[in-house]
């Protein structure tokens, strides 16, 4: 293990990487930032050009986009009471009743250090827990594959969007479809190309991370332009006030921030979970701790309101890898799209990555460190500067956001069939996104859609054909049993309040 | 049961998925495969029951929080003008080449949204691709495809 730390700072530490983390920190706080752009946005927006690198380099870039829209969905939360991102809801609360207060550096100075330490407690939990999940999950076979991938998706389905589970396995399932295009991965038997070579390789994965996300945000963004609902209420991007905190205050923060961390980290792992469970889970289980005045002050600009949901939900960021490096098996949207990333480089992560591409494993891990770093450094006293970018009007940008996803798949095809694909699912998913079906299960079935039928078919070819192969394993069996108790209780609590 | 737009958006997937699960039927598999315990058309075949099946129960249940889409507030227009924009863009990137359709295609985007500093649309228009390109072309030696440059001799 120490071997491989000391392999992961060499590789995180090189110039190149250190250099991606920065720029993916800085472009992701900044993409982050914007209302309605969250991190899955901005990694989707990177994945073209990480594959201009090698794999470890393209995937710290990733990261540090993943952290820096994190803390840039803090910032629209903190400054116009306009969350990014779901997981950074929990941070307004308190936030913007801070910055209301005149106390906007202050609360973004409490937003920074809650996420430094959110994260890099994880970290610490992530560098000691995978290598050991990583162990076990070798005696994982086909059939424990399959089911946790299921158990993926409907966790997913499940906690991700409170309400719309048929509405997200819906999802799920038209992710899947998507991803069935395109030539069988043994047989090479083509599969609902509709006889145009276009299709024959398949539909590409950016091009489904670019039309669910980029461009379908921007069009939502226009067509909800209206709402008088969205419409964000502004207070000053230039006086920000001071962001030093008083013994005070850092001392609350001392006793919020390692159990908010424990919360978060656990919470991430979880598939499906992800940090806007834990911020939310975090926010109640700081306002049961607190003494009596301070429980007062939640929702009017309390600071333990404020750091505990940052700190879960970077912890939350963190933990959220452990699936994916140990499992293969993203538990978050943002973690499929990761790898997706991951899968275009030839890398298939799992339990064999420790051992295969231990560069990979442990520099990414490392560069988590790196990246909480640059954040406090060099966000911290650039935000007076990069909230003003807040005020950049949508007259332009949207635009440079379609100009982008546009470029993004053009550039790897040179064909503009990809384009014309690529808006058409855009259209579909803005008008999906209108009545709440939510994006990140299709983005994971899509992800997983091969990976499935894959260990799928060498559970059934093992077992002859026989589906005895879901409870002959206990493992497999639990899995099973988790699965159809979250169905069965997602559509008995439909059933139980539609008769209400 | 009460039709809304999600039981219009749930029958038009069920119907989608009929039709991808008589399409998984029709995927012609080699003769030695037909009688495998797993196929090409294996997992399509069960995702079509899977689609039928959620899609099914949505339309059957009633909404537990029915959404209300207020279309009085939806910019309809600017976003298929935006919409339209970008297939112009998709038509003309191959034919007239990178420069002259991303920016032309800025450009309309701004303006079809309101936008009438002309100032400002002309400087994150032409200068801003230029300024693209030539970090993408030039710097980072990424190929781009420009018959326009090329016909004017700017670009090799």
């Amino acid at each position: 293990m120490i071997e491989g730390i000391l392999i992961g700072i060499k590789t995180a530490l090189s110039f190149q990487n250190l250099l991606m983390v920065m720029i993916g920190c800085f472009a992701g706080t900044i993409i982050g930032m914007l209302p309605g752009l969250g991190p899955m946005t901005a990694i989707a927006l990177m994945i073209p050009i990480t594959y201009g690198f090698d794999p470890a380099t393209g995937l710290i870039l990733m990261a540090g986009v993943y952290y820096g829209a994190v803390f840039g969905g803090s910032t629209s939360s903190i400054l116009i009471n306009a969350p990014g991102v779901p997981g950074t809801v929990a941070t307004s609360f308190d936030g913007y009743p801070m910055a209301q207060q005149g106390k906007a550096g202050k609360a973004l100075a409490v937003a920074a250090y809650s996420s430094f330490a959110g994260g890099t407690i994880a970290a610490i939990f992530l560098l000691i827990a995978a290598p050991s999940l990583s162990k076990v999950s070798l005696s994982f076979r086909s059939p424990d594959y399959f089911g946790l991938m299921i158990l993926g998706l409907t966790a997913v389905a499940a906690f991700s969007s409170k309400g719309n589970f048929l509405k997200a396995m819906m999802m799920c399932v038209f992710g899947l479809m998507l991803a069935s295009v395109g030539q069988d991965t043994l047989s090479d038997i083509p599969r609902f190309t509709f006889n145009t070579m276009n299709l024959s390789d398949g539909i590409s994965f950016v091009l489904v991370v670019m039309a669910t996300f980029a461009m379908s945000e921007a069009l939502t963004i226009i067509l909800k332009g209206k709402d008088p609902t969205k419409a964000a209420k502004q207070i000053s991007l230039t006086e920000l006030g001071s962001i030093k905190l008083d013994a005070g205050e850092t001392k609350k923060m001392l006793k919020t921030i390692p159990r908010s961390s424990v919360l978060g980290f656990i919470v991430g792992v979880l598939p499906g979970a992800g940090a806007t469970i834990a911020s939310f889970l975090a926010y109640g289980m700081e306002r049961n701790f607190v003494d009596e005045d301070e429980k007062q002050k939640f929702g009017k600009g309390s600071i333990q309101g404020l750091s505990a949901p940052e700190t879960a939900n970077n912890a939350a960021c963190s933990g959220a890898f452990v699936p994916l490096l140990t499992l293969g098996i993203p538990g978050s949207g943002t973690t499929a799209v990761m790898l997706g990333a991951l899968l275009g480089f030839g890398i298939q992560p799992g339990p064999r990555l420790y051992e295969t591409n231990p560069e990979i494993f442990w520099s990414v891990i490392m560069s988590m460190y790196i990246g909480m770093v640059v954040l406090l450094i060099l966000n911290l006293p650039l935000i007076p500067y990069i909230a003003r970018i807040l005020a950049v009007p949508r007259t332009f940008l949207i635009p440079m956001i379609l100009f982008f996803s546009v470029t993004g798949i053009y550039l790897m095809s040179f064909n503009n069939f990809d384009i014309f694909l690529m808006i058409g699912i855009a259209v579909v998913a803005t008008i999906l996104r209108l009545y709440d079906f939510p994006m990140p299960p299709l983005i994971l079935a899509f992800v997983l859609g091969g990976l499935m039928e894959e260990n799928l078919r060498r559970s059934l070819l093992i077992s002859d054909g026989s589906w005895a192969f879901l409870w002959n394993r206990p493992l497999t069996l639990t899995i099973m049993i988790t699965i159809l108790l979250i169905v069965i209780w997602q559509i008995y609590d439909s059933l139980k309040s539609n008769r209400r | 049961m009460k039709i809304n737009s999600v039981k219009i958006i749930s029958l038009l997937f069920f119907v989608l998925s009929a039709f991808y699960l008589y399409s998984a039927h029709q995927i012609q598999v080699f003769s030695f495969d037909e009688d495998s315990p797993f196929n090409a058309k294996t997992f399509p075949i069960y995702l079509g029951y899977a689609g039928m099946f959620f899609s099914g129960l949505k339309l059957v249940l009633p909404d537990r929080n029915p959404i209300e889409v207020e279309t009085k507030y939806l910019e309809f227009k600017k976003t298929i003008l935006l919409v339209l924009a970008v297939i112009f863009y998709g038509i003309t990137i191959l034919k007239v080449g990178f420069f002259l359709s991303t920016s032309l295609f800025l450009v309309l985007s701004y303006y079809f949204l309101g936008e009438r500093r002309w100032k400002l649309i002309f400087i994150f228009s032409f200068p801003f691709v230029a300024i693209f390109m030539y970090l993408l072309h030039g710097v980072l030696q990424v190929y781009l495809r420009d018959p326009f440059l090329k016909y004017i001799g700017i670009m090799g």
